[in-house]
């Protein structure tokens, strides 16, 4: 159906359309930022210490006893830009499964955070890192050397993603 | 042919058979996991439950009617196990009601009560009944807080079969496949309750010809497979239908692929040739060649006698240039049973209007104490039946020991074998016959003994780069596609592929396997035969097929889609459709329904192209 919206100057009130109160009125805006608290750094002499709810390079969280991912591969098919590749093995511990392989390849990376959302193990969380340069192609692809992040490191955002939990699980009885 | 009701809606069903069964034929599935219809039915799942009823009489035996006018339905005050429930006349069953539903709920509760949380680690995770059923008939949350029964994880039953206690919801299915169909009853239950759990018995082996059949049977991943076990998820791999040319049954099976390497097989159900079984052998053998110990390209013997790789134009110069050196009378030719039907029959061609006078031998492997009653046959090659049908009156009649003296007497000056090795076969003639061909030509798929002493060496595609038929023992005809990818014939729109050999680009570390430049042997003589000044036409495995059903009576009329629809079509039996059956397939990866696609898309691709 043909219907005519009014456009934005039809929908502008009669003060706005004499222009010159408005100007006035965004420059009281813009004078008010001059003396107000400052939002700007001076990177990179001032570093940006973002809190848990940074999303920057996706790492592996290394606990005491090794590393957490069981090699489940579902980051791998969440993963829409095709960045993570994981190739699994077997191990002696409770877990039979750990990873080979695993490779993130940055330059696929769009850190949309879907890896650490489908994680059943807590495995792979999104960390504060934003400081990313390679020179070549081959060193954009991370391996598993460099993905592994002991979990103290890793506090904030894991605090972070157990506070917005999607899924609450019910309370478990305690043992006496 | 009684007529039943499932949620009113009429179904003709088979006398003796189950409700389950009559329903699963007409398209409604009911869930089941310890039901299969090559095994007894022991209803011990009860997610099969429905509700079940007949009409009431009346004392005179006529049908009591409501004021409307329809029967009064008598419902059983219980539910009933239909996949134990003999159909009957005018049976009335309710699936789709709340308090069937309600069961359903109740019956996956109490199996996800100690069923782990370890889908993560699970090979069988992806293909899993107890993951589809709960998602489709569960309420998808656990009441339960409890601490779950902790119970054996890993334990070898056998060569190629493992077993995880905790996984196991107790269907039988296994114990039954080894009593039944096996008759090497090795296990059972031991322990009751939800302590229950499956055993062998005191010194025995879960070892059989056939013991891997028990994965595929296993709703869930208690029993996975020592050689595949974390290889890969199951979602990262494509399956392709093909046949297995392990021997000369021809069972049907899936190619499961990953980077253009095939990492397992699995049967796929036909039930005019290996129903729902395949054999270890197979699926443990039939794949490794493949992979491994390829030859990439054409080789030639240089003058320092060494193999070098040369392009396909220059191999195939080469070989036509051998071929003329020699008079037609000196050439012999070793064929495979291991060609497909359109190999043979190019192959027919070939010889028909070039080399009429050669000598053709065929290369049969048998191997007796290969043979037992249930599938596995003598016979080791898949397609000799066919070749024996196609090349009919080109073969000769010789014993390798006249083959080999015709050779070293230099009757025969060119050997060219096809898709053998000739040490491995025929060992020490096989060798003399090697050592004393003036020029030996070799088209093969893998480096041998024999590659090794060749003059000019083919590389050959192996079943899963090529498309096309096979003749098995009993002169059924069955078509394959292609499952991997060559150089010479990359990723087609209408080939499987998994998501990530599809997606993946150039320079992705991850996104090809190896691939190979090698021919099927019609492409290879389609080629040749170019050189020579004559043009074919041949530009798909079709074409070749085309050709061959019009000239060689037994192929009369077949073609790729009636080979698919009837799943394969008996020597000279295209107007005489066998009844049809029902192929049941118990769980494997979703969404998989449009298997036999290819075929139309392929078909279509080419016309594009």
């Amino acid at each position: 159906m043909n219907v005519n919206q009014p456009s934005e100057r039809q929908k502008m009130t009669f003060w706005e359309k004499l222009y010159l109160p408005e100007i006035a009125r965004g420059l009281g805006i813009t004078f008010k930022m001059l003396i107000g608290p400052k939002m700007t750094i001076q990177y990179p002499e001032e570093k940006y210490h973002p809190g848990g709810y940074y999303r920057g390079r996706p790492v592996l969280v290394l606990d005491e006893d090794g590393e957490r991912c069981v090699a489940c591969g579902l980051c791998s098919r969440v993963c829409p830009p095709l960045a993570i590749e994981v190739r699994a093995g077997e191990t002696e511990r409770e877990k039979e499964r750990y990873p080979v392989k695993f490779e993130i390849n940055m330059l696929r990376c769009i850190f949309c955070g879907l890896c650490e959302e489908v994680c059943p193990e807590e495995a792979i969380v999104m960390s504060k890192d934003l400081e990313m340069v390679f020179e070549n192609r081959e060193s954009a692809i991370l391996g598993k050397e460099k993905l592994l992040v002991p979990v103290a490191q890793l506090q904030d955002r894991l605090e972070y993603l157990r506070m917005h939990q999607y899924y609450e699980p019910p309370a478990r009885v305690q043992d006496a | 042919m009684p007529t039943i009701y499932i949620d009113g809606k009429p179904i003709e069903a088979r006398e003796g058979q189950s409700i389950l069964e009559a329903a699963l034929e007409h398209g409604i599935e009911i869930p089941h996991f310890c039901w299969h219809p090559a095994m007894s039915a022991p209803a011990n799942c009860r997610i099969c439950l429905v509700k079940v009823g007949m009409p009431r009489r009346k004392p005179d035996g006529s049908f009591e009617t409501d004021e409307n006018g329809n029967p009064v339905i008598q419902y059983m005050p219980k539910l009933q196990p239909s996949c134990r429930y003999p159909v009957s006349e005018g049976l009335h069953v309710l699936f789709q009601v709340p308090e069937v539903i309600e069961s359903q709920h109740a019956v996956m509760e109490f199996l996800l009560i100690n069923h782990p949380l370890d889908c993560p680690i699970c090979d069988e995770a992806g293909e899993c009944k107890l993951q589809e059923y709960a998602y489709f008939y569960s309420r998808g949350k656990s009441r339960f807080v409890e601490e779950k029964n902790h119970k054996p994880k890993h334990v070898i039953w056998g060569p190629n079969v493992i077993f995880d206690a905790e996984r196991c919801i107790s269907c039988s299915r296994c114990i039954r496949y080894a009593d039944e169909i096996l008759h090497d009853p090795v296990i059972d239950f031991v322990d009751r309750g939800d302590h229950v759990t499956i055993e062998l018995f005191p010194g025995t082996q879960f070892d059989n010809p056939y013991s891997m059949n028990v994965i595929e049977l296993c709703p869930v991943g208690a029993l996975t497979s020592r050689d595949f076990r974390f290889k890969a998820r199951v979602w990262e791999m494509s399956f392709t239908p093909s046949v297995c040319p392990g021997c000369a049954r021809g069972c049907n099976m899936y190619v499961g692929v990953l980077q253009n390497q095939i990492l397992r097989l699995q049967p796929r159900t036909n039930m005019y040739v290996n129903q729902y079984w395949m054999c270890d052998a197979g699926r443990l053998t039939q794949y490794p060649f493949v992979n491994e110990n390829r030859i990439d390209k054409p080789l030639v013997c240089t003058e320092n006698g060494t193999l070098t790789e040369v392009s396909w134009e220059e191999a195939l110069n080469a070989f036509w240039n051998k071929l003329q050196s020699v008079d037609a009378k000196e050439i012999g030719i070793v064929v495979s049973g291991m060609l497909t039907n359109e190999d043979a029959f190019a192959l027919r061609r070939f010889i028909q209007e070039y080399i009429p006078a050669a000598t053709v031998m065929l290369m049969t492997v048998e191997d007796p104490e290969f043979e037992d009653d249930f599938l596995r046959v003598r016979d080791r090659r898949p397609n000799t039946r066919g070749v024996q049908t196609i090349l009919g009156d080109f073969l000769a009649s010789l014993s390798v020991e006249e083959f080999r003296e015709k050779v070293e007497s230099k009757q025969l000056k060119l050997v060219w074998v096809i898709g053998e090795d000739l040490e491995q076969v025929w060992s020490e003639e096989g060798r003399r016959i090697a050592d004393g061909a003036d020029t030996l030509i070799v088209a093969a798929s893998n480096a041998s003994p024999t590659t090794q002493v060749a003059d000019l060496v083919l590389s050959l595609a192996t079943y899963a780069e090529m498309e096309g038929t096979f003749t098995n023992i009993d002169g059924r005809v069955q078509h394959f596609i292609p499952a991997l990818t060559t150089a010479e014939r990359p990723y087609r729109w209408g080939m499987k592929a998994s998501r990530w050999d599809k997606m993946g680009a150039w320079n992705d570390r991850w996104s090809h396997g190896p691939q190979r430049h090698c021919r099927p042997l019609w492409q290879i003589l389609s080629a040749t035969a170019s050189i020579a000044g004559h043009s074919w036409n041949y530009r798909k495995a079709a074409d070749v097929f085309a050709d061959l059903s019009q000239t060689v009576e037994g192929f009369a009329k077949m073609t790729y889609a009636l080979l698919d629809e009837r799943r394969g079509i008996p020597l000279g039996k295209v107007d005489e459709p066998e009844p049809p059956v029902f192929h049941y397939d118990s769980h494997r990866l979703k969404p998989e329904s449009e298997e036999y696609r290819y075929v139309q898309v392929y078909d279509k691709a080419e016309q594009w192209w």
